[in-house]
């Protein structure tokens, strides 16, 4: 695997210090290492979104980040998004709720982006669905078609603002 | 959103929550490559970079020395192999001839991507790099990449075979097709291609395999456990009790994952070499280049009728690009779509045609839909194209040839019958919604303006064929499959009265374990909360079939009901028996077993549960202690799911770009057991046909070369280009069976394209375009402008539609990029 170096990063809250390979990918830094096999793979290039975490409260693709890109950095994955006391997070109550999975591959990759949606939102309306559709077009679903997904999200939006869905 | 009124207790009918979602919503599913076994080696497969050629030479050496690699294996050195990749479909008095295909090319490639060695290691990473070590020198032979090219047979892709044309297959009925169309007052003609596209499930395939002490073990990321089990006894040699397969969380499937993956040969083989586990897990450029394709074929289709628009005769050509291989069942899938070839209507004489032909590219197979939705364009924009050269309306000549209602059950001249339908309910319940009138004045209105896009409307009025399948008539003495389609299930009732359901379907996305434990506990008067469902594993229950076509509910669901039903019959005996009363008097009800007209006299299943299996005293005399059904159904037909699907598309008459604006789908797929679950089998079934039709092709240079190796070349559709759907239903019954179900899975994508291509057609007419071929890219749509233009604008006359010439690249407008061109 050739040279190594010193990572520390905090992921879901809990720190961590690793040697990792130089070309290590984040995303199999998290699956391999820390065995947060939540996050998934759909495709090489960056445009599926499977792979989607929050780094530093900002989402991104980690099948295109090198680990040690992240050295220092706090990133949520799937995983850290259940509270510590078992509550669902909006968003994954919103996707229950709405039936907005079905195989579940593409779903946190989905979860991690929509949550990174509503956490730039300036607006405190309800969210669009066209809102939604152009802030998910990073992420591929070929299951639902999209629409429970986009119901899901504003859901959650609105779950978030303390309205009752 | 028609509503169904169930019992208060019952499940069935209501949009439960699904069961699945707490484990995938936390990122705890437990997908194949979540799966690491100790000791675990990689695979990673060296591919040929050549369409065609012959292999002169493999070299190992050098990976063989890199740090942590453990092997490096050619074909030739798994010559132990039983038999090749399998083909399934054997089909009595035809002469089909088959290319052999091993897991490893053996001396010769015939598409880019065709296995030639295979490289295991410690490392997932450390494989790829040997991979790329591997020295093979070709010797390139001449490429064929175009079917009807690939038919002259100038070029063979398998000089052993002779020819490129495996097979032809013929169905007629009704009378003689020359002598219907010749007495037809008007016929239409036309070439359509169905172009090539892929399944991109967004989870990529992928396997484990563990040969420990005589015993195999394989993990898969499958349709089809039990087949791959089966398949492995037969290359293998090894017993099926010494096989166990499983398959984990299936991130999607669409067809591409029915399949006997070379790969999981290739990991098994490996395993039992070096001893270890074996995992192979494909990356997203293999799975555009060897998980299978599907359609691609070129249909030359003529409809005859008479001048008030009755239809007359339908006549489809069909030639098939199989790939340059069979897949399970490649050559099968045209003929799936010729059972369906009258749609919804009465059409007295048919015919169809179909040349099977290799050509040096991928395999096609299954994909959602498989050939119906070739059947299902081709009917219906034909319909549309003689609708026009009739001058009649689109809707008026559908209803015109519609089958009655009361004309079912309906024997097609194909000798096959529809079990139920009324089609006229559907497109009534569609039309209310979408209001022509209102929608005419607004097209007009649009037209006025030359700054807005032209606006048209499509229909798309469907029937199909699913619940794959009875036996007898599919299996090896009837159509010949290499074996019947029946599905199993096994219900067992634990002593505390909670329930564990084994059923043979594989479900990859489609909601089974909450489906399935609605019809369970509705037949015990139980939570379905109670009713776990187990799939995917060999080990646990009766030998299945997995999921495919449409299949799981009208088969497996049904197994599962009447294996309930059979211990709820023993129930209400137990139940008769401890409250003095005839078993006949015993009825479900408000969660018991309880005495008709007396419901506060009864037992709950719990109660049932605890004489069957601990206090045997109240059993009846003579009763088996216990309460479990393992069951195998085979239907006695099919189930012919019907609708009516509406789009209406803006068309940018400047840059060609086509957006679906409003999508209304009327299903019809009988009762309902979870409408939410219908609802998102139509919104995705819907968005693959939208995506063929608009965005997604696989596309191959002349060399064979695949240009659409990525998802930045493959066009799936973003949330951002999919409509929110107007989804009803009306619900017709089945009589094929006791539930009255039909399949949903499949309907949608059969369903969508004609629907987009005949709302485009209509946005257009005026400018003298009635016909491009899929899919509708920016490109092709405002080259159809063009060239109309160069035409001069006016009605065109009723020859065959506008011609494109090849395209060259890129794409004009916004929305995904597609790599046009190239021989597919």
């Amino acid at each position: 695997m050739g040279r190594t170096v010193p990572l520390q990063v905090a992921v879901n809250g809990e720190s961590y210090e690793s040697e990792v390979p130089a070309r290590l990918l984040l995303v199999h830094y998290l699956r391999d290492e820390l065995k947060l096999t939540g996050t998934h793979v759909g495709c090489d290039t960056s445009n599926c979104g499977a792979c989607t975490c929050l780094v530093d409260g900002e989402s991104v693709k980690s099948c295109t980040l090198l680990a040690v890109q992240c050295d220092g950095a706090q990133i949520t994955t799937i995983e850290g998004m259940v509270g510590d006391d078992g509550t669902l997070h909006p968003l994954q109550e919103g996707f229950w709720a709405n039936h907005g999975l079905q195989c579940g591959y593409c779903t946190p990759g989905m979860i991690m982006a929509a949550a990174d949606l509503l956490a730039r939102r300036t607006g405190d309306g309800p969210i669009s669905e066209e809102e939604v559709r152009k802030g998910l077009e990073g992420n591929l679903c070929r299951c639902t078609g999209y629409q429970n997904i986009v119901k899901a999200v504003q859901a959650a939006a609105e779950a978030q603002r303390g309205v009752a869905a | 959103m028609s509503v169904v009124q169930t019992p208060a207790g019952r499940s069935v009918g209501q949009s439960l929550r699904r069961k699945e979602d707490p484990r995938l919503i936390t990122g705890r599913a437990t997908y194949v490559d979540d799966i690491v076994l100790p000791g675990m080696l990689y695979a990673a497969v060296v591919r040929s970079t050549e369409a065609h050629a012959n292999i002169v030479s493999i070299d190992g050496s050098s990976p063989l020395g890199r740090p942590g690699i453990k092997g490096v294996y050619t074909g030739e050195d798994m010559s132990d192999l039983l038999a090749p990749l399998p083909m399934a479909w054997a089909p009595p008095g035809v002469e089909i001839k088959t290319p052999e295909r091993w897991p490893l090319a053996r001396g010769h490639v015939a598409h880019v991507g065709d296995a030639v060695a295979m490289v295991i290691g410690e490392d997932r990473y450390a494989v790829v790099d040997a991979a790329e070590q591997v020295q093979v020198e070709y010797e390139p032979l001449p490429v064929v990449v175009d079917v009807e090219e690939a038919l002259k047979d100038e070029i063979l892709v398998h000089a052993s075979l002779g020819t490129n044309k495996t097979h032809e297959w013929s169905m007629g009925g009704g009378g003689d097709i020359e002598q219907a169309l010749a007495a037809s007052d008007v016929v239409v003609e036309r070439r359509i291609v169905n172009h090539r596209t892929a399944g991109a499930a967004i989870e990529c395939r992928g396997c484990i395999a563990e040969y420990r002490a005589g015993q195999l073990t394989v993990w898969s990321s499958t349709q089809v456990p039990h087949l791959v089990r089966l398949f492995f006894a037969v290359q293998m040699g090894i017993g099926e009790d010494k096989v166990r397969v499983i398959a984990p969380e299936v991130g999607g499937g669409f067809g591409g994952k029915l399949q006997i993956m070379a790969e999981e040969t290739l990991c098994a083989w490996a395993s039992k070499q070096l001893d270890r586990p074996v995992k192979w897990i494909e990356t997203r450029s293999e799975n555009m280049a060897v998980s299978h394709h599907g359609r691609d074929q070129v249909d030359y289709v003529r409809m005859g009728a008479t001048r008030d628009g009755r239809i007359t005769a339908f006549h489809a050509n069909i030639i098939q690009d199989l790939g340059a291989y069979f897949g399970l069942l490649g050559p099968m899938i045209p003929e799936l779509g010729a059972f369906v070839m009258t749609g919804c209507y009465k059409i007295p004489v048919v015919q169809t045609d179909i040349t099977g032909v290799l050509t040096n590219k991928y395999i096609t197979d299954a994909i959602r839909g498989a050939g119906r939705p070739e059947m299902t364009h081709m009917l219906e924009v034909t319909i549309d194209q003689l609708a026009e050269e009739l001058g009649m309306d689109q809707i008026e000549i559908r209803r015109k040839n519609f089958i009655p209602e009361a004309d079912f059950p309906y024997d097609t001249p194909y000798g096959i019958t529809y079990d139920s339908g009324n089609y006229e309910a559907a497109l009534d319940r569609a039309l209310e919604i979408v209001d022509m009138d209102a929608f005419r004045a607004e097209q007009a209105s649009l037209r006025e303006d030359p700054t807005r896009p032209l606006r048209g409307i499509g229909f798309s009025t469907y029937t199909e064929v699913c619940g794959l399948a009875p036996s007898r008539a599919v299996g090896p003495s009837g159509f010949g499959l290499g074996i019947g389609l029946y599905e199993s299930a096994l219900v067992r009732v634990h002593p505390t009265g909670s329930v564990t359901v084994y059923t043979g379907a594989s479900p990859h996305g489609q909601g089974h374990e909450t489906g399935f434990a609605q019809i369970v506990a509705d037949r015990f008067g139980v939570d379905p909360a109670v009713v776990e469902v187990v799939h995917g594993d060999t080990a646990t229950g009766p030998m299945g079939l997995g999921t495919y076509g449409s299949r799981s509910l009208s088969i497996g669901g049904v197994a599962c009901a009447h294996a309930a039903e059979r211990i709820a019959a023993k129930c209400r005996e137990i139940v008769a028996h401890n409250l003095e009363a005839d078993p006949g008097d015993i009825e479900v009800r408000n969660g018991k077993f309880s005495l008709k007209g007396d419901p506060d006299q009864g037992m709950t299943l719990a109660e049932v549960a605890g004489c069957a299996y601990i206090d045997a005293t109240k059993m009846p005399e003579g009763m088996e202690l216990g309460l479990e059904q393992t069951l195998i159904y085979d239907p006695s037909n099919f189930v012919f799911p019907f609708g009516t699907h509406v789009c209406v598309v803006d068309v940018d008459a400047e840059t060609g770009k086509v957006s679906v604006v409003r999508w209304v789908a009327v299903d019809d797929c009988g009762p309902a057991v979870n409408p939410m679950l219908i609802d998102g089998q139509v919104h995705g079934g819907v968005t693959h046909g939208i995506g063929q039709a608009l965005y997604e092709q696989v596309v191959y240079d002349e060399r064979g070369q695949l240009i659409t190796g990525t998802f930045l070349d493959y066009a799936l559709p973003t949330a951002e280009e999919i409509p929110s759907f107007e989804t009803d239903r009306t619900e017709t019954k089945s009589p094929s069976n006791s539930l009255g179900v039909k399949g949903i899975g499949e309907a949608g994508t059969i369903a969508a394209t004609p629907a987009i291509v005949n709302a485009v057609i209509d946005a257009l007419r005026h400018k003298g375009i009635s016909d491009i071929d899929m899919p509708l890219t920016p490109m092709r749509v405002w080259q159809a402008l063009e060239e109309a233009r160069g035409r001069g604008e006016g009605p065109r006359d009723s020859e065959q539609g506008v011609s494109l010439p090849p395209q060259g690249e890129g794409s004009a407008g916004s929305g995904p990029t597609i790599p046009e061109g190239g021989a597919s």
